[in-house]
């Protein structure tokens, strides 16, 4: 018994390699973060330690120097909580 | 023609690896090794052979050195026993999972415990389910040829997929044995340019071994079972073609001699020489009987098997392996499931024989063969396989 598909079993590449570079980016890992960074951004002293630890690298710099988690990736790991600073990131419950 | 001359077998395999010209050779040097890796790190050592040798820490390393260097595009070759084959086991699957045209030669040793060097399948049985297409060789020119023809078979663009030769410890591997060399001119008619389907390259990056989760696993895995499936086809074209250059045929399964009998042996590796003696001294006693070698494990080759089989009323397995708790004859157990859907199959009669080296003669073939037939006088058909032997 099979199931209609549009990308079937037929359309892998042989060994399933990845044949197409930097597609990762299309892979969208923050569908299960049960919370969310939340940035004070009036406290935030724009250091990037947030950006360097983001197991993720879902943290990226904004215009005005201050940063910001994208939640297509964000996994709500909370770790850039954990390493801010002046406290400026809080986790915030995704059902809140 | 090729020159024939004496070697050991192992030593006649490296040379195979040599004229193959391959790129990359990573093995761990010491036990259970065998002359293989000895002799083709002499060749390099030499100056003879222009390969990388890699000796490694472990089997497990040893694979997974096959895998980096096969998927950057190198010719790989490897080959193991017994524990060192147990201890590969991991990356076994990966390499054939990614589709990886590694060459491996087996030679199949009993795998502990208790300890013990010799020969029988119990190593070679728990990667049956690996995804290597699988050979078996009775004797010293089989594993030659099928050393080239492994890597002709796995490189293929229609295959790509690596291929384990099994040869059987000690019987084989430390024989000497006349054996005819192919000249350099023949392999190079035979094995083309190693063109991979995909390879690691920095300026055009691929990701190998990426993530599959539910959502493709099952697509992957139908995928990697259709593609050997496939091969099938194109390890016979290189037999029929190997037979254009040697003169030699190869064939998914081998009858010795051509004619229809009422009971067949089946046997793979080098001991279907010993039942063939036997069978030969059963026809001259007038009795219908004949031999089967399975040559190709992996693919299973249904419908060789079965036009093979034809009309014959019982089949004799001999197993090199017990299968533990389970139907106890690996192969006996293929066989039968091969053969169940139809209405008018064979009686298949399971024996386990040469369990770590025990050495068997042609009487005790002739032994089986009429308890096999006493098992069909008394009405059975179906029969649990027997360790033949056994001290009891």
């Amino acid at each position: 018994m099979t199931t209609p598909s549009e990308f079937t079993w037929r359309d892998l590449e042989p060994g399933v390699i990845i044949s197409d570079a930097g597609n990762s980016r299309e892979y969208k890992t923050g569908d299960w973060r049960s919370a969310r960074p939340v940035v004070d951004k009036a406290n935030c002293i724009k250091c990037g330690v947030c950006y360097l630890f983001c197991p993720d690298i879902a943290i990226t710099q904004a215009a005005d120097g201050t940063f910001e988690a994208d939640l297509y990736y964000c996994k709500g790991c909370g770790i850039c909580e954990q390493e801010c600073y002046t406290g400026c990131i809080t986790m915030v419950d995704e059902e809140e | 023609m090729g020159k024939l001359i004496g070697k050991e077998v192992s030593v006649a395999a490296a040379d195979a690896v040599g004229l193959v010209n391959v790129d990359v050779i990573a093995a761990y040097p010491i036990t259970p090794q065998t002359h293989i890796v000895e002799h083709l790190s002499e060749l390099v050592a030499a100056g003879e052979l222009d390969a990388e040798y890699i000796p490694v820490e472990s089997e497990h390393s040893a694979m997974s050195v096959c895998c980096g260097s096969s998927a950057r595009g190198a010719r790989t070759f490897t080959c193991t026993s017994s524990q060192g084959l147990a201890l590969m086991n991991e990356v076994v699957f990966i390499a054939s999972s990614l589709r990886l045209p590694i060459v491996m030669v087996v030679c199949n040793r009993h795998l502990s415990a208790p300890i013990g060097i010799a020969n029988d399948h119990s190593d070679i049985m728990p990667v049956r389910d690996s995804g290597w297409i699988q050979v078996f060789a009775e004797n010293g020119q089989e594993v030659f040829d099928h050393v080239i023809h492994a890597f002709r078979v796995a490189e293929s663009e229609k295959v790509s997929l690596p291929v384990i030769v099994n040869m059987d410890g000690f019987v084989l591997s430390h024989m000497i044995e006349p054996i005819e060399y192919w000249e350099e001119e023949m392999v190079k008619q035979y094995l083309p340019e190693f063109k991979p389907l995909y390879r690691l390259d920095p300026d055009d990056p691929i990701t190998i071994g990426a993530l599959t989760m539910s959502e493709y696993l099952t697509e992957a895995k139908m995928a990697q079972n259709e593609a050997l499936k496939n091969a099938l086809p194109e390890i016979v074209t290189a037999w029929d073609e190997m037979a254009e250059i040697t003169g030699r045929q190869y064939r998914p399964v081998e009858k010795l001699h051509e004619d229809s009998s009422e009971t067949l042996f089946l046997t793979m590796g080098s001991i279907s020489g010993i039942v063939s003696d036997a069978v030969d001294q059963l026809r001259e006693q007038g009795e219908s009987v004949n031999l089967l070698k399975l040559r190709l494990f992996r693919p299973f080759p249904f419908k060789a098997l079965k036009e093979a089989v034809g009309n014959a009323r019982r089949v004799i397995v001999i197993d090199r392996a017990v299968s533990f708790g389970g139907p106890p004859g690996p192969v006996a157990s293929e066989i039968r499931s091969a053969f169940y859907s139809d209405t008018n199959r064979p009686m298949i009669s399971g024996f386990i024989c040469g369990l770590g080296g025990r050495d068997l003669i042609p009487d005790d073939y002739i032994n089986i063969y009429r308890e096999s037939l006493l098992q069909t006088e008394g009405g059975a058909t179906e029969t649990e396989d027997i360790l033949y032997g056994v001290k009891a």
